[in-house]
């Protein structure tokens, strides 16, 4: 057991790298899929059909196939992602930064990958709003963005929150793939390291290792509980 | 997961559809009006901008950089497309393979995690109903230990159910085919794919077959009693028969996250399509293309999967409809549906 003490570091390091990952990548999918959500309901039909198309394209392939797309796919683009070295960010998240492109490889597939979800839970909170609202909203005169401000969004918001949470929840756990695919001190490639090269026992390496995830998901899973009980969703 | 997405109809307010049948509405009409002379010609415009833009972009960003590092030769794509090439037979052969190692893998862990989360599902109803129970047949430090005991089961699976489902899936695998080996068990790759995926799955599968039956209207379980069931014939005749019809869609869904999940088989050496095409890719070095074939192959079994639990639901919602069941039972279990099937 005094794995888990001795190689706190390593632990402590591999949580921090994870909750960066989890971090960005949920900043990008909510802009991605808020974006997605935007065109599927937006009243152009090529609009609609570059949204449905994305949801459909990226709910359906694992992510495990996303990230080795981005990998292979965008350096035959031309494009090493530099364009997520955002200039403050990257002082935060030093990765970011870094040469070795693999971290804004993943965060980028986590990023897209989790964006349809996104998008489909904003989307499924915007249609769960009775029509009737919208077009009570209309016939008193409101404009569009009025319309949405005020009776839209708020409603919609209260609809799609439990849901956004949980794609939330399900891309923490995602994350874990980082440590396969070639970035160097997560959890899940800790969990690698320190038991196939160095040998530790197993038990307590994956105590620490679940841990570090039940960490994130755990307390999220009770507080989504707690808001989906409380506030009943009304239909 | 109600896509209502249908044959553009159009959006007239004057004719009312008839009382029964909710007027379907499509996505962009609750927010917008229907469109006049104008606003259709701007949507016109607009269509006809987009999709210029979108060629321009497609050309710009995505076929010239591919023609320009010749990612478009007949060399890169041969292997998949042509079948005069040398590779053609033996590539789809592999691919044909990895399929089926997927598909073995997927039913495997589905079938397992079905039963397995069905009567974890059973277990954590029944536990929770004896909870209540105070056992007045019984003396008193009997009974006191039965409740200790049922509290002490309820606390264990309760536990689990919360670990394994807030664990990341690679994780639990990984651990499973490390792990197994080292305590003596040691069996084909497959079987700790699907025995990873199994632990998994199953929990989520309770939680939903359980919400399913949370969700059912009080005066099922009241009926069963009345009519002198016991909790448990209660629970397997009546109440679990409804929750599987009702969550038949989430329990599709669950089918395709399985699905994609048996591409983390490659993490622990399991030949299945992402590995093996992870294999050809390494002799003919086309990943671009091998990848884009594995990805067209995964959609569209996954879109099929997906909409065939669209139509379930639309089958089931019909039919509840005309049956006259009280239809207050599909709303919580619908929304407790949604928080499981996302991953």
């Amino acid at each position: 057991m005094n794995v888990l003490v001795d190689r706190f570091d390593v632990f402590a390091s591999g949580f921090w790298l994870t909750l960066q990952i989890c971090l960005l990548s949920a900043a990008g999918a909510l802009i991605i899929g808020t974006l997605m959500a935007v065109l599927r309901i937006s009243p152009v039909p090529p609009l609609r059909a570059i949204g449905t198309a994305y949801v459909t394209v990226f709910r359906n392939i694992p992510l495990t196939v996303v990230a080795f797309f981005t990998a292979f796919g965008l350096p035959e683009l031309g494009s090493n992602a530099s364009f997520l070295k955002i200039p403050v960010l990257d002082s935060l998240f030093t990765r970011l930064g870094m040469d070795l492109p693999y971290f804004r490889f993943f965060v980028l597939a986590l990023s897209l990958y989790t964006g349809a979800f996104v998008c489909e839970a904003l989307r499924a909170g915007v249609n769960a709003v009775a029509a009737g609202q919208a077009e009570a909203a209309r016939a008193l005169g409101l404009t569009f963005t009025q319309n949405l401000r005020h009776v839209i969004l708020p409603q919609a918001w209260k609809a799609a929150v439990v849901p956004l949470g949980s794609v939330i929840i399900a891309m923490i756990k995602n994350s874990a793939l980082a440590g396969f695919f070639g970035i160097v001190g997560d959890l899940s490639q800790a969990a690698d390291e320190l038991t196939s090269q160095e040998g530790l026992a197993l038990i307590p390496v994956f105590i620490g290792i679940s841990v570090g995830y039940l960490v994130m998901t755990v307390p999220l899973g009770i507080l989504l509980d707690r808001i989906e009980s409380r506030r009943p969703v009304t239909r | 997961m109600s896509d209502v997405r249908t044959s553009p109809e159009p959006a007239a307010t004057g004719t009312v559809p008839p009382p029964p049948r909710r007027p379907r509405t499509r996505p962009s009409s609750v927010l917008y009006d229907a469109p006049g002379p104008r606003a259709r010609r701007t949507t016109l415009i607009a269509s006809v901008v987009t999709v210029l833009l979108l060629v321009a972009a497609g050309y710009l960003w995505v076929y010239r950089p591919l023609d320009g590092k010749g990612q478009l030769s007949q060399e890169k794509w041969g292997p998949l497309v042509d079948p005069g090439n040398q590779y053609f037979q033996q590539v789809w052969n592999r691919v044909g393979t990895g399929f089926r190692a997927t598909l073995t893998a997927a039913v495997l862990a589905i079938v397992c995690a079905l039963v397995v989360g069905t009567l974890l599902a059973l277990l954590r109803v029944q536990l929770r109903q004896l909870r209540l129970r105070r056992y007045p047949e019984l003396s008193g430090p009997v009974a006191r230990l039965l409740q200790g005991l049922t509290w002490l089961l309820n606390i264990v699976t309760r536990f689990c159910v919360e670990i394994f489902r807030g664990l990341p899936v690679v994780i639990t695998i990984f651990f499973v085919a490390r792990g197994l080996p080292e305590f003596g068990f040691d069996v084909d790759t497959l079987w700790y794919l699907v025995i990873g995926l199994t632990i998994y799955n199953s929990v989520v599968i309770a939680e939903i077959l359980r919400s399913g039956m949370d969700g059912l209207p009080g005066g099922q379980r009241e009926a069963a009693e009345s009519i002198g069931l016991s909790p448990f014939q209660t629970t397997r005749m009546i109440l679990l028969p409804q929750s599987f019809r009702i969550m038949l869609p989430a329990l599709i869904s669950q089918l395709v996250v399985v699905l994609k999940d048996t591409s983390l088989g490659f993490i622990i050496g399991y030949e299945e399509l992402l590995s093996i095409t992870k294999q050809v890719t390494q002799i003919l070095h086309n990943p671009l293309q091998m990848y884009f074939a594995i990805g067209v192959i995964y959609i569209a079994v996954n879109y099929a999967l997906s909409k065939l639990a669209q139509y379930v639901q639309r089958r089931l919602a019909r039919g509840r409809r005309s049956a006259g069941v009280a239809q207050t039972a599909h709303t919580p279990a619908a929304v407790g549906a949604v928080r499981d099937e996302e991953n």
